[in-house]
């Protein structure tokens, strides 16, 4: 709980304290906490004099700023056109049956989260995924799977090139 | 410090931090850090190569990199004045960075790989800024306003709106405050022409927006940049921080007493954030919602103050039209729509990836000229436009000139820009459903005809789709589309069912087939598909039986192998490892039950 009230006034420091910046505010929290949970988006709410439901609203909002509690490791699949006409639906039901998930969910031992991502840009290497952020372009189900295979045998990063 | 070579590597591709690392090991390694330099250039040439990077004086291009190809190149390429023949581009017949394909210019993106963005005195090395300060010192606002409308621009936001008109609303808006606004939210599935803008050279647009400010009367500007782009995102912070060293933001700007400074907001994931009024409810920290217009932006915008809201590319578009003159824009592109535009092409071409054309080049150019042709010279089917809001436009109007006009005629927009190309492969109306999911997940929900209206819609194309099809259905699609395209609030509900008419009208004996006989003409929509083993072809393998994950293929070594269409989930796997292509896809179709 004081870990998070730390992270609070760091995020909030980053952005002077400024109610305006509430969608920044939330969404680092999120990235750099997993998850904004109640007890934080009440206290966002008071530390920048904003009703609660205000907050709650901002918060549930946008795609980036998660309420729920995430998995270890966060997978995101672009499900625009360019990637799904590019072979996207295979890659998609790839993931779901490696993980054992539906987008959207986390595995039950809090190892995976499956998540969609709105277009990232990289359309001329599609089918993208990110892994923990970290982009991977030119998807197949098998690539999938020595993917996944990189995540699990390792600590983290797969291509990372041993950055522990 | 001179140096004897000047690396650019597209810093913004998947896995070149890597390649990049290798690359600077290797150059260290032989102590050539002080003769070989090393710049990050976000995206190069005219696609995306894997990680690619471009060697100058002599401009040799190598693409798809892996960190030990860096490796090479460092050895043979720099140390031993060898090029590696192998990694080189070997595309089109021209460079793409040095002479772009045939049927290109390069107004907005031509300073985009050839300058290191994280560097001011490139930018300005290339005349940057002199229009900033040709208006400042030369220019009243109403001359500005004058070139804008001799160039012709209009918003390459989507819309199309005259540039000079919304400029001029906002300057003659009363109020003592105003603000310049930037929508960097690219969010159209396949567009990234703004991250490109934005990654690989910001300051142009940093000197389209101090141009606009000063041409309304504005001191604060704001870039809105969807947060997907973390690269575009720092590169801009360090640009208008060199900018501002340099004295060209900030207060007095080239000794004028014009003042201005600017601020980046980063989007958390929406996709009706580029909505101009949604947008601004986003800077402001709220959830953004569209609100009503009028009041328009340009009288009552962020805060309720005038603000003029522009594009990244409108925004890049300006200085040159300043610098070179309205008429020499307007020199190019249609009678109405003038000037070049920006492209993303997707989808199932030869070479996909950013292009910049004059308006009024055709699809057919587009796609055969610039993008080499169909994939696996696959027949054209359909061209996407203008991103989910667009339309899709069918082979018979290949020759179709491309502008704001023409497009909207046939039932598309030109939107941002966005051009997937579909072949006879891709379903349209699996399409039309795809699109509407995209729709019905990025709806607001404030009104009602865009947030139940596109999920009625969505079950329906999902009904046909599944070989649940009921006669009436393209019908009732259509009165739908009607409802909530006029009782929509802003341009995504109102542009929401564009996918669904343009396919029904170009494309209505897919519909049919898919309600009337259960059949899928191009094969893809699984519950109307069945795998089929070839006996003829069959040798008996057992690959396909072994690879099954529900044991659906039947059959003993060495004898034909029978897959079973009740236990088969239509995976695809048999057919891909099939070593003898033994295995095809049907949509015969069921005939309607008596």
């Amino acid at each position: 709980m004081e870990e998070h009230m730390n992270l609070l006034t760091t995020v909030l420091e980053r952005y002077g304290g400024d109610p305006e910046a509430l969608v920044e505010i939330l969404r680092d929290l999120s990235q750099e906490n997993g998850y904004v949970s109640q007890d934080l988006l009440v206290a966002v709410a008071d530390r920048l004099r904003l009703p609660r439901s205000h907050v709650h609203s901002v918060a549930s909002f946008y795609s980036m700023i998660s309420v729920e509690p995430r998995g270890r490791h966060t997978v995101q699949m672009c499900q625009d056109a360019p990637c799904h006409v590019a072979g996207g639906r295979e890659v998609w039901q790839a993931l779901e049956e490696a993980l054992g998930i539906h987008f959207g969910e986390t595995t039950p031992d809090g190892e995976w989260t499956l998540q969609i991502t709105s277009c990232l840009g990289l359309c001329s290497v599609g089918p993208v995924i990110t892994i923990d952020g970290e982009v991977y372009g030119n998807m197949t189900p098998t690539k999938v799977q020595e993917l996944l295979g990189h995540y699990r045998g390792g600590c983290c990063g797969g291509n990372q090139g041993g950055a522990a | 410090m001179a140096y004897r070579a000047n690396i650019l590597i597209s810093s913004a591709a998947p896995g070149a931090q890597e390649v990049e690392q290798a690359l600077l090991d290797k150059i260290y390694e032989h102590h050539l850090d002080n003769e070989v330099q090393v710049m990050q250039a976000a995206t190069l040439g005219p696609q995306l190569q894997g990680v690619e990077l471009v060697i100058y004086p002599e401009g040799t291009h190598y693409v798809h990199l892996t960190p030990e190809d860096a490796r090479v190149i460092v050895e043979e390429h720099l140390l031993k004045g060898r090029p590696v023949e192998r990694l080189m581009f070997k595309g089109i017949e021209v460079e793409p960075l040095e002479a772009p394909a045939s049927k290109e210019i390069r107004v907005v993106l031509r300073n985009v790989g050839k300058i290191d963005p994280g560097n001011i005195d490139d930018y300005i090395a290339v005349d940057g800024y002199a229009a900033l300060g040709k208006v400042l010192t030369e220019m009243t606002p109403e001359q500005v306003l004058e070139e804008l409308k001799r160039s012709g621009l209009r918003g390459r936001g989507g819309a199309g709106f005259p540039t000079h008109l919304k400029w001029t609303f906002a300057r003659n808006a009363p109020g003592d405050a105003k603000f310049v606004i930037c929508n960097g939210d690219e969010g159209d599935p396949g567009a990234f022409m703004n991250r490109r803008v934005l990654e690989g050279d910001p300051h142009a647009v940093i000197e389209g927006m101090a141009i606009a400010a000063y041409v309304i009367g504005a001191r604060q500007g704001y870039f809105y940049v969807r947060a997907e782009y973390p690269i575009a995102i720092s590169t801009l912070r360090i640009a208008i921080q060199q900018a501002r060293d340099y004295g060209l933001l900030g207060e007095n700007i080239l000794g004028t007493d014009f003042s201005f400074d600017l601020e980046v907001r980063m989007g958390a994931g929406a996709f009706v954030c580029g909505e101009e009024t949604a947008l601004m409810q986003s800077i402001e920290g709220a959830r953004g919602m569209p609100t009503t217009r009028p009041p328009f932006p340009a009288t009552k915008g962020l805060w309720a103050k005038p603000s003029n809201i522009n594009n990244v590319e409108t925004y890049a578009n300006v200085p040159q039209i300043i610098l070179n003159g309205g008429g020499w824009f307007a020199s190019m592109g249609t009678e109405k729509s003038k000037g070049t535009k920006t492209f993303a092409i997707a989808g199932k071409v030869k070479r996909t990836g950013l292009i910049e054309v004059p308006l009024g080049v055709t699809i057919r150019e587009i796609v055969y000229d610039v993008g080499g042709g169909i994939l696996n010279d696959k027949k054209f089917k359909a061209v996407q436009t203008g991103g989910p809001m667009g339309g899709c436009i069918p082979e018979k109007y290949l020759d179709l000139p491309v502008d704001y006009e023409n497009l909207a005629k046939v039932g598309s927009i030109m939107g941002s820009g966005g051009f997937v190309v579909m072949d006879e492969d891709t379903c349209m109306v699996d399409i039309a459903r795809f699109f509407m999911e995209f729709t019905q997940d990025e709806s607001c929900g404030k009104c009602v005809p865009c947030r139940v209206g596109t999920r009625r819609m969505l079950e329906i194309l999902t009904d046909i789709c599944e070989g649940r099809g009921q006669p009436g259905d393209i019908e009732r699609l259509e009165a739908m589309a009607k409802y909530i395209a006029r009782a929509s609030l802003c341009g995504l509900g109102q542009g929401a069912p564009n996918p669904v008419l343009s396919t029904i009208e170009h494309f209505r004996d897919e519909y049919e087939a898919h309600i009337y006989e259960k059949r899928c003409p191009a094969k893809v929509c699984k519950p109307l598909i069945e795998y089929v083993i070839d006996p003829e072809t069959c040798i008996g393998c057992t690959r396909c039986a072994r690879n099954c994950p529900v044991n659906a293929i039947a059959g003993k070594p060495k004898q034909t192998h029978v897959i079973d269409p009740s236990v088969c989930v239509r995976c695809g796997i048999c057919k891909q490892v099939c070593p003898v292509n033994a295995i095809s896809i049907e949509s015969k179709g069921k005939l309607p039950e008596a």
